[in-house]
């Protein structure tokens, strides 16, 4: 039987779908790389399964849609490839995933943009996206050739990991960018404010001595940012937001009919600087642990609130990882010197879950935030369980714990502060256009018999 | 001390554990008030100096407090950083491993730099000071003054006053005096002040009181402790002039009329005099620097003798 045709039903799970404000336990049958139904239980004749999934106590909910992560290819393969990167994404869940354009060299070019795109048709297991860079060579000063690279498949634009200083090229950026329709998606720091900085600027920073990197430099820039896209008309999508006050101006902003959206992280989220210091929701860790170390800089508590406040009351549209896998080298050194990121695809579900847990989000959120959310934010075709769509979903165990073992990852970067912590809920298994790409053991033995043979 | 492997700062230390220290180190000056200063305890201990900051006083010490024990000494000056010579940090001190270090003492000029290596090996690791972090040394040092001076710790006013925020030993200070129950005021200008308040999850120093208002810092202090001021400040544009900054915060005769009369001045060294404090002050007889800084061989022979020499016994 060709792949084309194949039935899969996955029946009696909790099927949710906050973009159809389903939540409900059902079935989802998935026929030729399409979603054919999602919605109470079927008659299993009636849905004439090649396959079925016994779904009973797991989640299943559209493939989740990642805006920002860092796939290093072309120019840093040792940190991730977009194959080893993508087989991360399956494993937390993410179907789409949107690449940001800091490789090297950086994506500024179409040549550069199709042999991402070719890759990641070659060697990835999930969808990928590219984004483009704002600045040719990320050097700030001239725009790239922004309509073409849009036609090509550049899904937005991005100089991200370094701020774009000069208003001017900002400004630029902005206004250009409306001949293709296409976001841009700032990195808001003030460079003179970060320069030189590696944690949150704070009592931690204080006690550890270590150079903060202030929240003002980032609500400076976001101020600046919104202020440029109203004046231009340009399409804004603000990068990893990590401070209260930044919250607080997307919102006043939007209020004002500013065309901005807005992600945040899971580790923004969940995480507090306290983290550099040694702090773990088990045991202890040890201070100065590179692994906490990222920009923007993992924040004050009353910062994770206000990113919280933010999500939940929309003006915060997506949740995006900012996945930036690095070598053991990069990070195997004083905390001054090591390189800024998380590793973040195979963690995030079970980082947020943990959110759910505490009562701080709600899963119906959390999901919409992963799926229709980010779909909306890059005019993205996916993120719903809509008959029709392409059958990109995810089936996960919310209850289901374990411990974080980076050398377990799909990832090359093991980079991550959540290294010996139990998480709750698990990733099962994820289907992109009705292939699996991702199943563990205990989802394999779920397949039961089909019922009616054809 | 017992079990304790590394001294990479004071906020880990108890107060019984300071206590051991300076008993340990009342010791240790004997030792080295005899005609012939060396007693054999570290024999055949190789105590490994590794300085990647230029630093005399404090590797002196050092020294003089591992031969005084009879401990094998290498020194290494990695002038320049790691990055500069093209090893890893974590490269060099597996080598010195390999050679069979027993203790590493590292000053390094990245805050953290310590707890890295003292991951990577079994030797022990003290820190000679690390970035802005910490000196522990030059703290237990400066315990063991006032202590002496004033035969206890507990309830004396301690202020620390110049360029607090990148001061590695104003922060190891304010963990160990704070720690022996004195209180601990932290003086400078505003730009040199680090932000204390603020939610931290108990990761934060401990409290203490912050003020840019060096005459009503003062009053009926019992201790009163200049930091050095490096002159790169000023170029950072944190502060516009020298002479602003010694119009207010320097140390002078006219303004210790405010601390309780039997107040002593301390410094780290290396002095600027005339800067962070006047030339009268520093030599004065209230001025306990020289004392500072024999008294450091002594404790940092106690520390050497409490993490190697001693645990022989255990």
């Amino acid at each position: 039987m060709s792949a084309e045709s194949l039935r899969i039903l996955l029946r009696g799970g909790r099927v949710m779908d906050p973009a159809r404000r389903l939540d409900l336990t059902g079935d989802v049958l998935l026929v030729g790389g399409r979603i054919a139904y999602a919605g109470p239980p079927l008659d299993p004749r009636e849905a004439e399964a090649d396959q079925i999934f016994d779904a009973t106590g797991l989640v299943i909910a559209p493939g989740f849609i990642d805006l920002h992560c860092h796939l290093r290819e072309p120019g840093q393969e040792a940190k991730e490839t977009i194959a080893t990167g993508t087989r991360a994404a399956a494993r937390g869940g993410f179907t789409t995933v949107c690449a940001m354009a800091n490789t090297s060299p950086p994506i500024d070019c179409r040549p550069l943009l199709e042999y991402v795109q070719q890759t990641a048709r070659r060697e990835g297991v999930v969808r990928v996206f590219s984004l483009a860079a704002v600045t040719r060579g990320l050097a700030g000063q001239e725009l790239t050739e922004m309509a073409e690279l849009a036609a090509a498949g550049a899904i937005a634009f991005s100089d991200d990991g370094v701020p774009i200083a000069s208003s001017r090229i900002m400004r630029a950026a902005l206004a250009y960018s409306r001949l293709c329709g296409r976001p841009i998606m700032p990195h808001c720091d003030d460079p003179e404010l970060l320069a030189g900085g590696t944690m949150n600027e704070g009592p931690v920073a204080a006690c550890l001595g270590l150079k903060g990197i202030p929240a003002a430099g980032e609500e400076a820039m976001v101020a600046r940012d919104l202020a440029l896209a109203a004046l231009t008309g340009g399409r804004l999508h603000i990068a990893h937001v990590s401070t209260a006050g930044a919250v607080d101006l997307i919102r006043r902003a939007k209020a004002r009919g500013v065309a901005v959206t807005a992600e945040a992280t899971p580790h923004h989220l969940a995480l507090t600087d306290a983290w550099v210091a040694g702090h773990r929701w088990e045991g202890h860790g040890q201070p100065y642990d590179t692994s906490t170390k990222v920009n923007p800089p993992l924040r004050s508590e009353a910062d994770r609130q206000a990113l919280l406040a933010g999500l939940r009351d929309g003006t915060i549209d997506a949740i995006a990882t900012d996945h930036a896998p690095h070598t053991l080298v990069d990070k195997l050194c004083p905390y001054d010197e090591a390189a800024f990121g998380i590793s973040g695809l195979e963690t995030a579900l079970g980082t947020l879950l943990r959110l759910v847990e505490h009562g701080e989000l709600t899963l119906d959120l959390v999901i919409e935030k992963l799926t229709i959310g980010p779909a909306r934010v890059f005019g993205l075709p996916y993120g719903t369980l809509q008959p029709g769509q392409a059958a990109d979903v995810v089936v996960f165990d919310p209850q289901t714990t374990w411990v974080v073992d980076p050398t377990r990852f799909a990832s090359k970067g093991r980079n991550t502060p959540l290294a010996g912590q139990r998480l709750r809920g698990r990733v099962e298994a994820t289907f992109v256009g009705g292939r699996l790409v991702h199943q563990t053991e205990e989802f394999a033995a779920r397949q039961t018999r089909a019922l009616v043979t054809r | 001390m017992v079990g304790r492997k590394d001294v990479l700062d004071l906020n880990d230390f108890t107060a019984a554990e300071i206590e051991q220290v300076l008993r340990t180190a009342d010791a240790m000056r004997e030792i080295l008030t005899r005609p012939i200063k060396r007693v054999p305890a570290l024999r055949g201990k190789t105590v490994v100096n590794l300085f990647f900051e230029p630093s005399t006083r404090t590797r002196v010490s050092f020294e003089l407090a591992a031969k005084a024990l009879s401990a094998d000494v290498v020194n290494i000056s990695a002038s320049g950083s790691s990055v500069e010579k093209g090893e890893s940090l974590v490269d060099t001190v597996r080598t010195l491993q390999a050679l069979g270090a027993d203790v590493v003492v590292m000053r390094h000029s990245q805050s953290g730099a310590p707890y890295l290596v003292a991951q990577q090996v079994q030797a022990s690791v003290i820190n000679a000071g690390d970035g802005w972090h910490a000196h522990p040394t030059q703290a237990l040092l400066d315990l063991y003054t006032v202590r002496e001076h004033f035969g206890r710790i507990a309830g004396l006013r301690v202020v620390i006053v110049g360029d607090i925020l990148h001061s590695r030993v104003a922060r190891s200070n304010v963990w160990g005096f704070t720690r022996l129950g004195a209180h601990v005021v932290l003086c400078g200008p505003p730009t040199l002040l680090p932000p204390l308040d603020g939610h931290t999850d108990g990761y934060g120093l401990p409290p203490v009181a912050v003020c840019t208002d060096l005459e009503a810092a003062l009053e009926g202090a019992d201790v009163v402790m200049a930091l050095r001021l490096q002159r790169e400040r000023q170029q950072a544009g944190l502060l516009p002039s020298l002479r602003e900054y010694i119009a207010r915060y320097q140390i002078t005769a006219e303004r210790l009329r405010r601390t309780a009369p039997h107040a002593i001045v301390m410094h780290p060294g290396p002095l600027n005099e005339g800067v962070e404090i006047a030339p009268d002050v520093a030599r004065s007889d209230r001025s306990v620097i020289e004392q500072q800084v024999t008294n450091g061989v002594a404790v940092r022979m106690a520390l050497l003798y409490l993490l190697t020499g001693a645990s022989d016994e255990r």
